[in-house]
């Protein structure tokens, strides 16, 4: 019995500046990226002002309950967001969505995860620079006493970090669980049906009959439900994180 | 001898970062607890108490979180960066 649990796969390797590893996060997110595209270019396609297709009641309702979302947590005047906001739920769930098709999700890796906090965090930065100018910006971390500085500084960094971690940590959990729970099953049947006699339990003692369904019900925890809400809280986060940016 | 030691500790070290689990499992249990609370007291409200309680949820699991990967980076990237120090 091996338990295998990996990160993402290094293909091939650019040979310039030291070496860019091209990983199965970068093909399977460009994957992801270019299904979002395609996705919105077919449902986009031939746009009518009456007499609309099917296709167009699609695409109208998940712009609006796009902007809706971001209307509602960040108000009017962040209506622009609305474009950035779609985008990042729509990679964040296909992303992780896509371990539903046996392929390493590209929101497992920390790089993924980690590029859009680091995203947020400039959004938040520039939110926060826009509202009170640079000065206020840096009077805000001497905020209530300037003996408190370090820890101001500190949990403004922690904002991208947790968010990165928190999404990289629910996939890559369910992940590691499910895994541990395919082994698990693979060696109970094993165990079980080895006590049958003859060549029927050899026969039998090999194949894992136990892994047939019982890991369905992890996976619609884990890859349905966990995705979907990961994808939300992240996309919630960001709202927050900017329209409070823009109150201080 | 040196590298055996290393490997125990990682693996104790990544056994207690994962009692940081408790924690939200309690926070969790206690916001659940307060949010059914409130719906049986308002059930019009229900929508919205249960998606911030999502979102509260989720939040609490961070430092749940963090002990996971820790408890990760302890088993798969610490023994490597250890055994090379050696």
């Amino acid at each position: 019995m091996n338990v295998d649990i990996t990160g993402a796969r290094i293909y091939w390797t650019i040979p310039v500046l030291g070496g860019i590893p091209i990983t199965a996060t970068i093909v399977n997110a460009t994957i992801v990226s270019l299904a979002v595209l395609a996705a919105c270019i077919f449902l986009t396609r031939d746009l009518q002002v009456r007499s609309v297709s099917k296709r167009q009641v699609v695409a109208e309702f998940l712009v609006e309950t796009a902007q809706n979302f971001v209307n509602g947590n960040m108000g009017e005047r962040f209506a622009y967001y609305g474009p950035f906001v779609a985008a990042l739920f729509a990679s964040s769930i296909f992303g992780s969505l896509l371990s539903l098709l046996g392929m390493f999700p590209p929101t497992s890796d920390l790089s993924t995860t980690g590029a859009w906090a680091v995203m947020v965090f400039v959004l938040i930065t520039y939110t926060k620079i826009k509202t009170g100018g640079l000065g206020g910006y840096l009077k805000g971390f001497t905020q209530p006493i300037p003996v408190l500085t370090p820890f101001n500084v500190l949990s403004e960094l922690a904002t991208p970090i947790s968010m990165a971690f928190r999404h990289f940590g629910n996939v890559v959990s369910g992940s590691v669980i499910s895994t541990l729970v395919y082994a698990a099953l693979a060696s109970a049947s094993h165990a079980i049906l080895s006590w049958l006699p003859g060549a029927l339990g050899d026969i039998l003692g090999v194949i894992p009959i136990l892994q047939v369904g019982i890991p369905a019900v992890l996976s619609v925890y884990f890859d349905l439900f966990s995705s979907a809400m990961q994808a939300f809280i992240f996309c919630m986060l960001t709202t927050l994180y900017i329209a409070n940016a823009a109150e201080e | 001898m040196e590298r055996a030691i290393v490997l125990m500790g990682c693996a104790i070290g990544a056994g207690l970062a994962l009692i940081a689990g408790i924690g939200p499992g309690i926070g969790e249990g206690y916001a659940v607890g307060k949010a059914l609370e409130s719906i049986g007291r308002q059930p019009e409200c229900k929508g919205d108490v249960t998606s911030t309680m999502l979102l509260g949820c989720a939040i609490a699991e961070t430092t749940g979180i963090y002990g996971f990967v820790t408890g990760l980076l302890l088993i798969f990237v610490a023994p490597g960066i250890f055994m090379g120090l050696l």
